[in-house]
């Protein structure tokens, strides 16, 4: 029977996969690679679900160990099951389970096959552990793996240019945040003397006693801190820049990160560290208003582009900033609900669009059209995953979306509401543009032959679907709201009876997107162009997202460039020179005692030798040779020495 | 019986030594050498002979002397007369002054 225990594997098993693609992937498993992963995802769903239905019943597991001791303080992982992470860890281990078996399906052909599977392995991972947690230093670290792993999967068809500066681009990108969250963290830490989720939780919701002495100052700090982090990896405004361009990399991994999980992982942040938030509420307008922005913005961009996954990311960012918009009006139940329901359908249209990818070949909806009776399922699931997205009931993305507007519109920011309710309109519009482009009306590119894609690939998709219609459920009005008392159980926050009002202008706007959006691209497409020329200057603002690439790259990178430069003469000429001159400066120093060694002590030697010689020159001519000349010598010396001892002089 | 007094023998050996220093010192031919070192042997040889006739207690020391002196010559004429043929040999040559080995 699976204990709680079991959890371990959960990260484990496809840490393995990893290890086993990455070792011996190309050169032995080849196309047998995905199935590693693929079972390596299937076992992890096989021990987390089993966990999660106990959750589900009620149950909370929490273990540790210690990891690290630094001086008196402990260093401790382990992990933590509650209704937050196990609503996350079920949604991420099916969908990324589905993602994989697709992926095997896409990618097949590829000649980096095994090393696909080795990343997205890592990066399950990554997200799992990160789901279950129980301290924000396990959490960076997962975080940081998953930012690793989008920067590889990103830039994975890195031949081409564009792929590989998107991988970087979304590297730096996020880094930003992440460096505010590291800061954010070590401030709570200051601050509260503990990372751990439930020692936070306890501190912060205890009684007033137990938090008089918190610094509320830094507390407020580390919350806006910490919230940089969801900015970055949720691409949130005004670092969203990242997630459009994330686009180059396969569409799985579109579908895998930047739809469905890791950009939950800057929703879940906010959700995990909560209590954080609620403990200074100062900060709550600051999310409120970041997420609004990003919503409202990213589907006004949406509206104007022509890329298939390009909409599609602008409006999971749209999407994002609708849950982060939820968690600043402290509505947790409707955030992690839309989270939860977002991540399938939005998988589902990720999927779906790359299948009409794989099966066209292009990406541009300009140049497709008519697709519906070549590619039934693809075009069938994708029309699901577009109403749940749009919000017509009884799908999933209304039961969520209407969440979300009603705890705007109960909490009484009613501008909140009447701009989300606007993005809400835009939302149901520019995916139903694209339905209609890309579906219906006459093939307009006579080049491009479609072709359904192989049952590898719709499966999933059909059981994507199957989430995306029926996951509203537990969060509905049918069932009393089911999913966000499961969630309240951890964290108080105010409920709020569903409103008629809410939900009819919820209906209102998701049909009267879809409306408009039929009668210009169904009926009358020439009033698109028509429409594009009365209102140009708002045309051109959206169609070039804001001028947000321009604007960093004019006034961030540029000055940065520009400093770079700066650096680099000063360290060409400088530092380089400073090194130069002290080489040269040895040199030139060398040069002398090389000449004091050659001409004064050399000359010293030699000098020795050649006095010794000249001596030599003299005294030898004594040693003639001639007998009679020693004897001469020896006999003149006798007679001195006779002289002179017997004082004859 | 008349002696002849030490002085006269004394210069007498005095010239013998100084005829065979000049010998030595001036001979080219080894032959001659060796027999001018005869002659300085012999002069010392004379004065042994007369300081022993004349100041010495017992008369028989420097007869003594001699004889080993006479014999030290023998001597010193077969190794050197043994020398010089050995020189003759390999030289082809007696002269001194030809023979310079130990120049420097």
């Amino acid at each position: 029977m699976v204990t709680a225990d079991w959890i371990y594997l959960v990260p484990l098993f496809p840490l393995m996969a990893f290890v086993v693609n990455l070792l011996w992937g190309a050169r032995f498993l080849k196309n047998k690679a995905a199935w590693v992963s693929i079972a390596a995802s299937v076992a992890a769903c096989a021990v987390a679900l089993p966990i999660c239905v106990k959750v589900f019943g009620g149950a909370r597991f929490s273990n540790e160990f210690v990891w690290l001791t630094i001086g008196s303080g402990t260093l401790r992982f382990g992990y933590l099951v509650d209704p937050l992470s196990a609503s996350l860890l079920s949604m991420v281990t099916i969908v990324g389970t589905l993602i994989q078996i697709y992926a095997a399906g896409y990618m097949a052909g590829d000649p980096r096959f095994s090393r696909f599977f080795a990343y997205v392995s890592l990066f399950m991972f990554a997200m799992l552990t990160l789901t279950i947690a129980n301290n924000f230093i396990l959490f960076f670290m997962a975080w940081e793996i998953m930012g690793l792993c989008s920067y590889l999967l990103i830039g994975f068809y890195f031949e081409k240019t564009s792929a590989a500066k998107a991988g970087f681009k979304a590297f730096l990108t996020t880094r930003v945040g992440d460096v505010g969250f590291l800061i954010g963290m070590l401030t709570l830490f200051a601050t509260l003397g503990t990372l751990d989720f439930s020692e936070i939780n306890s501190l912060l919701t205890g009684t007033s006693q137990a938090r008089l002495g918190i610094n509320t100052g830094l507390l407020a700090m580390s919350a806006l801190c910490i919230f940089c982090g969801t900015i970055g990896k949720s691409a949130q405004f005004p670092l969203h820049v990242w997630l459009p361009d994330a686009m180059e990399g396969p569409t799985p991994v579109s579908a895998l990160i930047h739809a469905a999980t890791m950009v939950a992982a800057g929703v879940f942040l906010i959700a995990r560290s909560f209590v954080i938030f609620m403990a200074v509420p100062g900060t709550m307008p600051v999310v409120t208003t970041i997420g609004c922005v990003t919503a409202f913005m990213a589907a006004f961009i949406a509206l104007t582009q022509t890329d298939i996954k390009r909409i599609l990311a602008y409006s999971t960012i749209s999407q994002l900033g609708y849950m982060v918009t939820a968690l600043g009006m402290q509505g947790l139940g409707a955030g992690t609900f839309h989270l939860i329901t977002h991540a399938f359908f939005k998988a589902l249209l990720f999927l779906a669009a790359g299948s009409v990818i794989h099966g066209t070949h292009v990406q541009d909806i300009r140049q497709m059209g008519g697709l519906f009776k070549k590619m039934p399922h693809t075009a069938l699931t994708f029309i699901i995953a577009s109403l749940a997205l749009a919000g017509v009931p009884p799908l999933s993305g209304f039961w969520s979306k209407d969440e979300i507007l009603l705890t705007a519109f109960a909490s009484g920011h009613s501008l909140v509401f009447w701009t989300l309710l606007l993005t809400a309109f835009m939302t149901a519009f520019y995916m139903f543009r694209l339905v209609f482009m890309t579906f219906f009306g006459k093939a307009r590119d006579p080049k491009v032959h479609a072709h359904e894609s192989p049952a590898l690939m719709t499966l999933p998709l059909w059981a994507l679907a199957v989430g995306a219609i029926l996951l509203g459920i537990p969060g509905s009005p049918m069932t009393h709201h089911w999913f966000q008392r499961f969630l309240a159980h951890a964290i108080h926050h105010p409920e709020y009876h569903p409103s008629t009002f809410v939900m009819t202008c919820s209906v209102v706007a998701a049909i009267s997107g879809i409306a408009l959006a039929g009668i210009i691209y169904l009926k009358n497409i020439h009033w698109a162009e028509a429409i594009a020329k009365t209102f140009r200057p708002l045309y051109q603002l959206s169609f070039n997202k804001f001028y947000f690439d321009e604007i960093y790259s004019r006034y961030i990178i540029r000055p940065f460039n520009a400093v770079g430069a700066i650096f680099f003469k000063f360290d060409a000429s400088i530092i380089d020179g400073a090194v130069n001159g002290a080489g040269t400066g040895s040199l030139w120093i060398g040069a002398v005692k090389n000449w004091i060694d050659q001409h004064i002590v050399d000359g010293l030697v030699n000098f020795m030798g050649t006095f010794t010689r000249l001596l030599n020159s003299i005294v030898k001519r004594l040693q003639t040779g001639f007998v009679q000349n020693y004897l001469l010598i020896a006999f003149l010396s006798f007679l001195v020495f006779i002289i002179w001892e017997l004082k004859l002089i | 019986m008349n002696l002849i007094p030490l002085n006269h023998i004394l210069i007498f050996s005095l010239a013998l030594f100084g005829i065979g220093i000049y010998g030595i010192l001036t001979r080219r031919n080894i032959i001659g050498i060796l027999i001018s070192i005869e002659l300085v042997l012999n002069a010392a040889n004379i004065n042994l002979i007369a300081f022993s006739k004349t100041t010495s207690l017992s008369p028989e020391t420097g007869l003594v002397f001699v004889l080993f002196v006479i014999a030290i010559a023998a001597i010193t004429v077969a190794v050197g007369l043994a020398i010089v043929l050995a020189l003759y040999r390999s030289r082809k040559t007696i002269f001194a002054d030809e023979v310079h080995l130990l120049k420097w």
